[in-house]
């Protein structure tokens, strides 16, 4: 440690601003009693996602901004030096609004699951007789029932895909097709990635970690996976209405 | 050792500062009508940036001799700043810098804002991996058709190009592998390149753009002095990047007419 | 004094448990546990400091190897044999991209900054330790890729750092357009993955877990550099990463996301309608920030160490603080200058131009602040120091090239010559390079409990010193002469064969320099095991890290969280005891 001690005082050192010798502020640390080191943890979470989502936005913004300026661009016919505009929409398969439903449910059953495991967090406070867990099988249901959507979702897309391409729309047929396969298969990716997230919440409340921990973590994958839902739409008006 | 650095700050700024004023390696001597009032404003960038450059790198050096850690001396002073300078040299900066910006965008409208004049001479400069070809659309005024299904480098000229026969307007088009332009006449150059991006760097004329496949670049410039010079190629092609030069060669009107009618004749 | 001592011993204990309860992990036992899969940011970022380590030394055999075959294109060297015109192009190619990502995007930020950040703010590890493991072996597992370019099928890529499609779309645009260029995509795709990672871990670390009294304009510059640049990277990677998967989709999807119709070898390809300047969007709009990413934290290290070496306050913490932000910000506003004479609209080019003038006033003004630092201070030279003013100087003439290439009348003569070679490696790779240098040689004492051979240091800062102003300051001749960059030799235009004296000058001077570098690898790890055992603060600093024990204990402060008094920058204060008080000293009055 250091090698000062606390009680030398000084002949008025000078300063160029305020602050006389006070202690310095509360900042956020969680030592009060009351609010639990639960509330920084998942404070903390959440500050985590919300960044995290932001780095996610950037890669989708990035792939918007080529799809407009592809959509745009017109292209050099080397024969005949004109400029014509060589983007034709491809024709979404119906199939998509079905998944959309699936996923807009998913997030339902997600919102429950979440609010769930928070009920119990802050219960498990209050209550601390171990290895009791009310509601256990319940919470987990919803959870299992948010990833059966979600994989149903996944599967909706591949089927969509297959039709796509029976249609003769291939990821190389046309600038736009293209960008349909590219735009959903990378928010597919992302989902996907959820999914694990959400079976990883499962196995660890089946493994009985502490209720705190588990609702961090199904908090955190709540909101990524409601942002997932909204990404999906933003994505489905984006190649259904911009052209 | 705050004498040595700033013996050897001082020496490496004057030495530097030496071959800038020097010019011991240059811009090549312009040769086109631009030239003069792009060097004119390297010049004004120079002088001032140099001014900047050789100010801040002697107080460097000064201060880290002068302020050494001395046995005997006063503390150093405690201050956290003052306000009022940082204003003043911020405000100072912001001037230099953007002024500079301003006082060189004339010159960058007249180049690349306004199209070729009406009676420039078309020139259409192809670049490809590893060599640059350049056609002239002969009497008819007019460039004949390319097909990218009929280009083959390695038959060069007019197939290196693509031209196609067929077309009524290529029978007068001239392709060589060499650039000539009358003095004193505007070019016009239509930039296109074939597989990757090249770019068409003339340092005499000051001139440079990037040939991009996908798009014919139309761009101007005017020799204003006879010569042969160089052309390199300025952005990274392939293995070949090196050796993918040609020479542009700035004759007079009739010299050029009668170079230009002599292709004509062979064709 | 007294009483309020008793009472602050009561808010430490009760801290103490709190600090220990919320650091979530006990220390690991095991080698395994310890040392490979750690979840201690110091040691993680040790592992980051080791693999750029590597990836330096890697970078500059490539860069020698560049340097020879320059001046002597027909010799046939040991080891590697003759370098054909390819073979340079790849050396380049892959120079640039190992020095960029491994090494100036490693260093800085996830060696130092994930061991210094946590401690300088009073925190006992990262927001995220798992995430943090992660990080660093998803970067790691980029390198091996990056690396395995070189031993596939076509050897590595040719088409620059910059990867400008259709030459890096084609896989017959050249040899190493195959599988190598394929690796190289997807090394990049992880390097993105594993620095979004990583600054996710940043920013939420500095924004929630400071420690009581260190509010924000109470930072050490560095954490501010460090958060900055992390929140450049959140916003920036994701642009790269996005442009790759466009990339890969054009190489083997048949896509044409990039690539118009296009002819290679007399061969027509499968595209059509594509955009190369798309990729040059994309790419710049990621490359400019990243610039700022590899320079910034060499930035905050600097104001740290004139203020440390000189005995005095940083000059202008807030305005330093307000530049580090423009900077920031501005960053994402400038990408376009690189594009000036690509087929740009030349009125972007022209709205590019003013905000690139503009961003060169908060680095000014940071220029000014340390020379303000400087005057009137009490100048210490030790090796540390010895970089930071060595780090100012190269700024300086880097930075004064900058605005030449920010006027496009200017750019139409210089860019894509050597005047541009010359100014990104002055103001971004030696600059940087010199942070990274004063880094460890400031910081070696608290990671190794040893200090560094100071004799040994001073040869390798002055062999470093002029070795690269003797490199990188000719290019500048050269580019005003109009020689051209990435050409593998100058053997076929007449202007470039006259300047080939100039070239050969700088290959001496470099072989000169990469010499001097085997002082610090030798002094690096010979002072790990023999150099003199070192005090918990032998800089007499102020900032947290110095209060630690030398190396930190596992949570960094051994249970007791560090309470903040005062501003780091207290040196000199007239009256104080000694020329220099702790960021903890509740004694000192605070002045910020």
């Amino acid at each position: 440690m250091a090698s000062y001690t606390p009680t030398v005082s000084l002949d008025d050192p000078r300063t160029s601003t305020g602050g006389n010798g006070h202690i310095p502020p509360r900042h956020h640390d969680g030592d009060d009693f009351g609010s639990s080191f639960f509330d920084v943890r998942l404070r903390r979470a959440r500050l985590g996602l919300v960044v995290g989502l932001t780095g996610i936005v950037m890669i989708f913004i990035s792939f918007s901004s080529a799809y407009v300026v592809r959509q745009g661009l017109p292209t050099l016919d080397p024969r005949t030096d004109v400029l014509f505009h060589d983007w034709f929409p491809v024709p979404l398969p119906r199939l998509l609004l079905i998944n959309t439903a699936v996923l807009l449910i998913s997030s339902l059953t997600m919102e429950i699951a979440r609010r769930q495991a928070a009920r119990k967090a802050a219960l498990a406070q209050l209550v601390s007789v171990p290895g009791v867990s009310m509601h256990a099988k319940e919470e987990v249901s919803w959870l299992a029932l948010t990833v059966v959507l979600g994989l149903s979702f996944l599967a909706g897309q591949w089927m969509a895909w297959r039709q796509l391409a029976a249609s003769g729309f291939y990821v190389a047929s046309s600038p736009s097709s293209s960008f349909v396969y590219l735009l959903t298969g990378m928010h597919g990716v992302h989902l996907f990635g959820g999914v694990v997230a959400l079976l990883t919440a499962g196995a660890a409340s089946l493994l009985r970690r502490p209720a705190d921990s588990l609702a961090i973590a199904v908090d955190v994958t709540g909101w990524y996976w409601h942002f997932m839902a909204f990404l999906w739409v933003y994505i489905l008006c984006l190649l259904e209405f911009v052209h | 050792m705050g004498l040595v650095l700033l013996v050897v700050i001082w020496l490496i700024t004057f030495v530097s500062a030496y071959f800038f004023i020097a010019k011991t390696w240059w811009l090549p001597t312009g040769a086109s009508a631009a030239a003069a009032g792009i060097d004119h404003h390297f010049t004004t960038t120079y002088i001032l940036m140099g001014i900047v450059f050789v100010a801040a790198q002697v107080l460097l050096g000064l201060f880290a001799w002068k302020y050494r850690d001395r046995a005997a001396g006063s503390p150093a002073r405690y201050s956290h700043g003052n306000n009022t300078l940082e204003i003043v040299w911020t405000v100072l900066t912001l001037i230099l810098f953007v002024g500079l910006n301003l006082m060189s965008s004339s010159i960058w409208a007249s180049e690349r804002f306004r199209p070729a004049e009406p009676g420039a001479l078309q020139v259409e400069v192809t670049g490809m991996q590893f060599a640059w070809y350049f056609r002239y659309a002969g009497p008819d005024g007019k460039f004949g058709a390319t097909k990218p299904e009929s280009i083959d480098p390695s038959a060069g000229g007019e197939s290196a190009i693509g031209l196609d026969t067929t077309d009524p307007a290529s029978k007068d088009d001239v392709v060589t592998g060499t650039m000539y332009a009358p003095v004193n006449r505007e070019v016009e150059v239509i930039l296109r390149a074939h597989d990757v991006i090249h770019s068409f760097f003339v340092p005499s004329m000051r001139f440079k753009q990037d040939v991009v496949p996908g798009l014919a670049i139309h761009m101007h410039f005017t020799p204003i002095s006879t010569g042969d010079y160089e052309i390199a190629c300025a952005e990274l092609c392939g293995l070949g990047h090196y050796k993918m030069h040609g020479m542009l060669k700035v004759v007079s009107q009739e010299d050029f007419d009668k170079w230009l009618a002599a292709r004509e004749a062979e064709k | 004094m007294a009483g309020s001592a008793g009472g602050g011993e009561i808010i430490m204990a009760t801290r103490e448990l709190a600090a220990h309860e919320l650091h979530a992990h006990a220390a690991p036992q095991g080698f395994i546990r310890k040392w490979v899969f750690s979840l201690d940011h110091k040691v993680i970022g040790l592992q980051y400091f080791f693999l750029a380590l590597t990836a330096v030394f890697v970078g500059m055999f490539l860069s020698l190897l560049m340097r020879i075959h320059l001046i002597w294109p027909n010799v046939s060297l040991p080891l590697v044999g003759e370098i054909k015109p390819e073979t340079y192009l790849s050396l380049l190619t892959m120079h640039g991209t190992i020095m960029v990502f491994f090494v100036l995007t490693t260093a800085p930020q996830g060696g130092f900054g994930n061991y210094f950040l946590p401690i300088q703010i009073g925190a006992a590890d990262m927001a995220f330790p798992v995430l943090n493991m992660l990080s660093f072996w998803v970067t790691f597992l980029g390198y091996i890729v990056m690396l395995s370019a070189f031993f596939v099928v076509g050897g590595a890529p040719l088409h620059g750092w910059t990867g400008y499609p259709p030459l890096s779309a084609l896989q017959s645009a050249g040899p190493g357009e195959g599988p190598g260029a394929d690796l190289w995509v997807i090394s990049i795709a992880l390097f993105c993955i594993g620095a979004l990672m990583s600054a996710l871990n940043f920013i939420t670390t500095t924004l929630d877990m400071r420690a009581r009294g260190m509010s924000m304009m109470r930072m050490p510059l560095t954490c501010w550099a460090w958060f900055i640049t992390a929140i450049l990277g959140l916003l920036a990677f994701g642009v790269l990463f996005s442009a790759g998967i466009l990339l890969l989709l054009d190489r083997n999807a048949g896509t044409s996301f990039f690539v118009p119709l296009v002819v290679v070898n007399g061969q027509l390809a499968a595209h059509k309608g594509g955009s190369p300047l798309l990729w040059q969007h994309l790419f710049w709009f990621f490359g400019h920030p990243e610039v700022y990413i590899a320079i910034l934290p060499a930035m905050g290290l600097c104001s740290q160490l004139v203020s440390v070496f000189s005995r005095k306050p940083i000059f202008g913490y807030k305005a330093m603080v307000y530049a580090m932000l423009s900077i920031g910000l501005l960053g994402f506003m400038v990408w376009g200058h690189h594009m000036f004479m690509s087929g740009m609209s030349p009125y972007s080019a022209f709205a590019f131009s003013i905000m690139t003038m503009a961003i060169g006033v908060p680095s000014a003004i940071k220029t000014f602040n340390w020379l303000g630092t400087l005057w009137g201070g009490r100048i210490r030279f030790y090796s540390p120091m010895l970089f930071a003013i060595g780090f100012v100087s190269l700024f300086v003439s880097g930075g004064i090239s900058g605005p030449f290439l920010a006027q496009p009348v200017l750019d139409i003569p210089l860019h894509d010559t050597y005047f541009v070679t010359g100014h990104f490696h002055l103001i971004m790779g030696v600059a940087s390079i010199f942070g990274i240098f004063a880094a460890t040689y400031y910081w070696f004492p608290k990671m190794f409990g040893r200090m560094m051979s100071e004799s040994l240091a001073r040869w390798h800062f002055w062999f470093t010193f002029v070795g690269t102003y003797a490199i990188f300051m000719p290019m500048h001749y050269l580019g005003m002469a109009g020689a051209t960059r990435r050409y593998s030799q100058f053997t076929e235009l007449a202007y470039l064969r006259d300047l080939i004296p100039l070239q050969k000058f700088i290959t001496y001077a470099a072989i000169v320099t990469i010499a001097g570098q085997f002082i610090f690898l030798f002094n690096l790890f010979w002072s790990m095991k023999y150099g003199k055992k070192a005090s918990d603060n032998p800089w007499e600093a102020t900032t947290l890290e110095w209060t630690t024990a030398t190396p930190p204990p596992h949570d960094n402060f051994g249970g007791h969280t560090p309470v903040v008094y005062n501003g780091p920058y207290e040196y000199s204060v007239p009256g104080a005891p000694r020329d220099y008080v702790m960021q903890n000293d509740p004694a000192t009055v605070a002045a910020h």
